[in-house]
């Protein structure tokens, strides 16, 4: 329907872990979209396979143990999974980027910052030293870091200042889609505030399209338009922000909204979802949720939920609006 | 009259480092009535770790005092410390690095009633052990493992188990969750409410994450570069915030839900380093309502009513800076 507007589609995507302990099947036939200038949330615990996915995209699963065994992954209409490798590079960092979890460890000890964002530039784009360092200045400028700091390392910088370099080298090539992997969750709260500003802000001026992974249901409700829950490496609900948070489908994205502290209410005891995150070797049969459930029927151990859009864009993965009586 | 447990007065600890002397804990001044939980809440290194520590004298203060049922622990020898430990205890951050990796579950929890020599025989020890771990939910089976056979959250329960082995009336909870994911967080949270009824425990707990703090506290504390800036009941704290970092700290909290919309006060730069803090108001450079008057002179923490305490100097008549 929208087909050309999409930048980029995900289609039934598999990746799996090949371990001496077994298989993990850490991303089960994914299926997504993210529109030009669109902002998506991928939510879900550790282990969830929201980092696999987000690897999946730049072609950068350690291989092995990891394979991307099905599916495709089109960006701007082409396959990446048919590109070479030279191809790859020149995407990578360039039209696509990434921002990493934890800014401590994502940047280089013994490089200046300044040289860090003109390296991305340098290989991208055909310009000379000088030219590469002004763009530096400028990119840091953007970001809210005095131009005057571009020959400082990164020790010299604080947590949040140091994920704004890493969102600078990110932005330094103008990509059409920015992969941040929890950008804000190893910062404090006023810092993240900054920064989720700052991103939004960024987005808005360059038209980025985002992919916005996290574990916190705020931050999604802050920048993105929509989102997917993955359990036990399934997309098990998938819609607009509005719809999610106004009437959640799948109980376990309902359970995840009552263990959260609600901010603004008082409530006596939370309503955790009972037992733990299965074993990624040994996901149970049928729905991967079913022991967790609280609305386990006995089909749900046997068989597997397929997805269904539910109403016009919204997916839910559960045998609960299968067949509907 | 609700009976104090425990009382803090002028608490400081001071660290001396290369570049100078570092402020952890400048000057604190609270106090938890029993079955009572109190909050304390700030960003990293405001000090509010140093905070728990100090009051159980796993840090020496610098100075001040610390009443625990109206006596200054500070001046107790070797013997009485090792008595007052019996009732004052505390559950780490992080369930990976607070158990030893070659003990099985049964050790650690059993460690303190073996240090204490609580139990004369290993029979009426087991039974013990096997009783804490039905408490905080572990099941029997667990007994011989190791932690590293864990999750995050069961080895919470281990970490809670081992405080509560010796009947402690105090305990102080230093980031419990932060490891967890938020399904896990969210049992173990209600775990600890629990056990609060069930044996009428008092809790300080040390938290960033302000939601959870508001959903198990009785009072806050906010804590700033070694300073509390404001403290309350935890309606109020966030209902009518009066310290300007405290409203820009719950406006910053993302709120998972789209149906609130507020207004947002984005702080400007960063934590300025808590060594050598100057004369004044330790939030000065990034307050928006600073006036000369608050970089020469140090607030106090002032009674504004209602329990509620402030640690401003225009409390009640914040105008925005004209800069």
């Amino acid at each position: 329907m929208k087909d050309n507007k999409n930048l980029l589609e995900i289609k039934n995507l598999s990746i799996h872990y090949v371990t001496e302990d077994g298989t993990v099947r850490a991303v089960e036939d994914m299926c997504l979209e993210i529109g030009s200038g669109e902002t998506l949330g991928l939510v879900g615990e550790t282990g969830a396979g929201k980092t696999t996915t987000a690897l999946g995209i730049m072609q950068l699963i350690p291989n092995p143990p990891g394979k991307l065994v099905n599916g495709e992954i089109l960006f701007e209409g082409e396959d990446l999974l048919k590109k070479t490798q030279a191809e790859l590079r020149k995407i990578r960092g360039n039209k696509i980027s990434m921002i990493f979890q934890d800014p401590m460890t994502s940047l280089n000890p013994v490089m200046t910052v300044g040289e860090q964002i003109a390296e991305v530039v340098k290989l991208h784009q055909k310009v000379n030293a000088t030219e590469a360092i002004e763009r530096a200045k400028l990119m840091l400028e953007k970001v809210g870091i005095p131009g005057g700091r571009v020959k400082d390392y990164p020790h010299q910088f604080s947590g949040g200042m140091r994920q704004r370099v890493v969102i600078a080298i990110a932005l330094a090539c103008n990509p059409t889609l920015l992969i941040a992997d929890e950008p804000t969750t190893a910062l404090d709260v006023t810092i993240q505030a900054q920064v989720l500003d700052l991103m939004k802000n960024l987005k808005d001026e360059f038209n980025t399209s985002m992919i916005m992974i996290t574990h916190d249901l705020g931050v999604v409700a802050e920048v993105c338009d929509k989102v997917a829950i993955m359990y036990a490496g399934n997309v098990i609900e998938y819609t607009d922000v509005k719809r999610l948070y106004t009437s959640p489908k799948h109980p376990y994205t309902v359970g995840l909204f009552g263990s959260i502290p609600d901010i603004k209410e008082d409530e006596d005891r939370l309503k955790p979802i009972k037992g733990l995150m299965p074993d990624p070797t040994n996901i149970p049969s049928g729905c991967p949720f079913h022991p967790r459930c609280p609305k386990a029927m006995g089909i749900c151990s046997q068989q597997k939920p397929k997805n269904i859009e539910i109403e016009t864009g919204h997916f839910v993965k559960c045998l609960l609006y299968e067949n509907p009586k | 009259m609700q009976e104090r447990l425990l009382e803090v007065r002028n608490l400081k600890k001071h660290f001396s480092t290369k570049k100078g002397m570092l402020h952890a804990v400048d000057g604190v001044n609270f106090f938890i009535n029993k079955g009572e939980t109190l909050g304390l809440v700030g960003e990293s290194g405001c000090g509010k770790s140093t905070t728990g520590r100090v009051v159980l004298r796993l840090l020496e203060a610098t100075e001040g005092e610390i009443i625990f049922e109206g006596k200054d622990i500070l001046q107790y020898n070797k013997q009485q410390q090792r008595e007052m430990r019996k009732e004052m205890q505390i559950v780490f951050q992080d369930p990976f690095a607070s158990l030893n990796p070659r003990m099985t579950i049964s050790e650690i929890i059993a460690e303190p009633l073996v240090v204490n020599k609580v139990f004369s025989s290993k029979v009426d020890m087991q039974k013990r052990v096997k009783e804490l771990m039905e408490t905080v939910g572990l099941a029997e089976r667990l007994i011989n493992a190791y932690p590293h056979e864990l999750d995050g959250g069961r080895r919470q329960r281990i970490g809670i188990a081992r405080a509560l082995a010796l009947k402690p009336k105090f305990i102080v909870q230093d980031e419990p969750v932060s490891a967890l994911d938020v399904s896990i967080q969210a049992q173990i949270l209600n775990l600890m409410a629990d056990l609060q009824d069930e044996f009428g425990l008092t809790y300080l707990f040390i938290s960033h994450d302000l939601s959870v703090v508001k959903h198990v506290s009785d009072r806050i504390a906010v804590m700033y570069l070694g300073k509390i800036v404001e403290l309350s009941d935890y309606s109020s704290m966030f209902n009518n915030p009066l310290h300007p970092y405290t409203q820009a700290l719950l406006s910053a909290i993302p709120i998972p839900r789209i149906d609130i919309k507020r207004e947002r006060i984005i702080l400007e730069g960063d934590v300025p380093s808590p060594i050598n803090p100057p004369e004044g108001c330790r939030f000065y450079g990034r307050c928006r309502y600073r006036q000369d008057i608050c970089k020469n002179k140090t607030p106090e923490l002032k009674d504004m009513g209602n329990d509620k305490y402030v640690a401003c100097h225009f409390t009640n008549n914040l105008k925005p800076a004209t800069v």
